[in-house]
């Protein structure tokens, strides 16, 4: 499933990054490799952007973004 | 433009970043991820001998400061807090054009020691550009709060860095990231940092590359790691060609040096 479409609270684990070689480069250097797990911790009102727990660090995504994340349900 | 730093060496270069180059210190570049204490340890660095400012043309806040180490007075300068070096954001291009191209003395990689995984990314980043790095593990006293335990001796033989340890809030280590640095401006120690080594499919190219930019800038080698900018180019950076015309007058838009991917 996209990033975009994990619930609250659930553990992913990233598959795979289905973006431009820039687009992909800056999501790996925030440090979504493959096999990373990503934890979506709050949404904002809106329903956009979205706080992600990421290797011990919150950051924020958009899902034009996420959308672009391939990730698996643990 | 007349007189530009390619003639007139590094100085002028750095003053092209609000550093002044007629004090001729050393300058130390503080590096690091957003919320690793960065400030904390460049404050405690330079207490209250600092200057804030803006980075010329971009409303981005340019902290640099002072202080005197064994009678040699040092410029520092804290550079925004970046994940990366590959300027995706103003802030990372600012970072990786200062280190590339003004050249600090010395480069300290500031990581947030409980969450070292996510920092040494950059510490890479870094190695890749610059040899003289110090790595400064910050935040030490929430790493033990977290029962955290970094086997120091074994990362600095991984990564044939100096790493200092250090608590910045409450001055702790402080003088020993001071020792190091001497060290590194008079030369004292050798660095030779890890290098990243990529598929043979990219080093192939970048064989290739590296000789051809060394032919046509035979100038260009004295002042930027040919390496790197072959890696660059390989990705397909186009802001590094901006930087390379604005620092060097090199146009390398209308040069055939990378061949065209197949």
């Amino acid at each position: 499933m996209k990033l975009t479409e994990l619930p609250l609270k659930k553990i992913g684990e990233v598959v795979d990054i289905m973006a431009d070689p820039n687009k992909k480069r800056r999501l790996l250097d925030l440090g979504l490799t493959e096999g990373t797990e990503v934890i979506p911790k709050r949404r904002s009102p809106s329903g956009d952007p979205t706080a992600f727990l990421i290797r011990g660090t919150i950051i924020a995504l958009r899902s034009e973004e996420t959308d672009l994340i391939e990730v698996e349900k643990k | 433009m007349g007189l530009t730093a390619q003639s007139s060496g590094v100085n002028l270069l750095r003053e092209s970043f609000n550093i002044d180059g007629d004090k001729n210190n050393p300058v130390v570049a503080l590096a690091g991820n957003p919320n690793t204490g960065k400030s904390t340890v460049f404050n405690g660095l330079t207490g209250l001998k600092q200057h804030t400012g803006n980075w010329p043309g971009k409303t981005v806040t340019q902290a640099k400061g002072y202080y005197t180490y064994l009678s040699q007075e040092y410029t520092v300068v804290d550079l925004p807090g970046t994940y990366s070096l590959l300027a995706s954001s103003i802030e990372e291009q600012i970072a990786r054009d200062f280190i590339c191209f003004a050249q600090p003395e010395v480069t300290v990689v500031i990581a947030d020691a409980t969450n070292l995984e996510r920092n040494l990314n950059l510490l890479l980043q870094v190695t890749e550009l610059s040899e003289r790095v110090v790595l400064c593990l910050n935040l030490m006293d929430e790493a033990e709060r977290k029962n955290i335990k970094i086997d120091l001796n074994g990362l600095a033989t991984d990564l044939q860095v100096p790493i200092v340890p250090t608590i910045a809030r409450d001055e702790k280590g402080l003088s020993d990231l001071k020792k190091v640095i001497d060290k590194i401006v008079n030369q004292e120690v050798q660095l030779d940092p890890i290098k990243i080594k990529y598929s043979s499919k990219i080093e192939e190219k970048v064989e290739k590359i590296v000789p051809e930019l060394n032919k046509q800038f035979p100038n260009l080698r004295k002042n930027i790691n040919i390496r790197w900018l072959a890696l660059r180019l390989l990705e397909g950076d186009r802001t590094i060609f901006e930087t390379l015309e604005e620092c060097y007058d090199v146009n390398l838009k209308n040069k055939k040096v990378v061949e065209r991917r197949q």
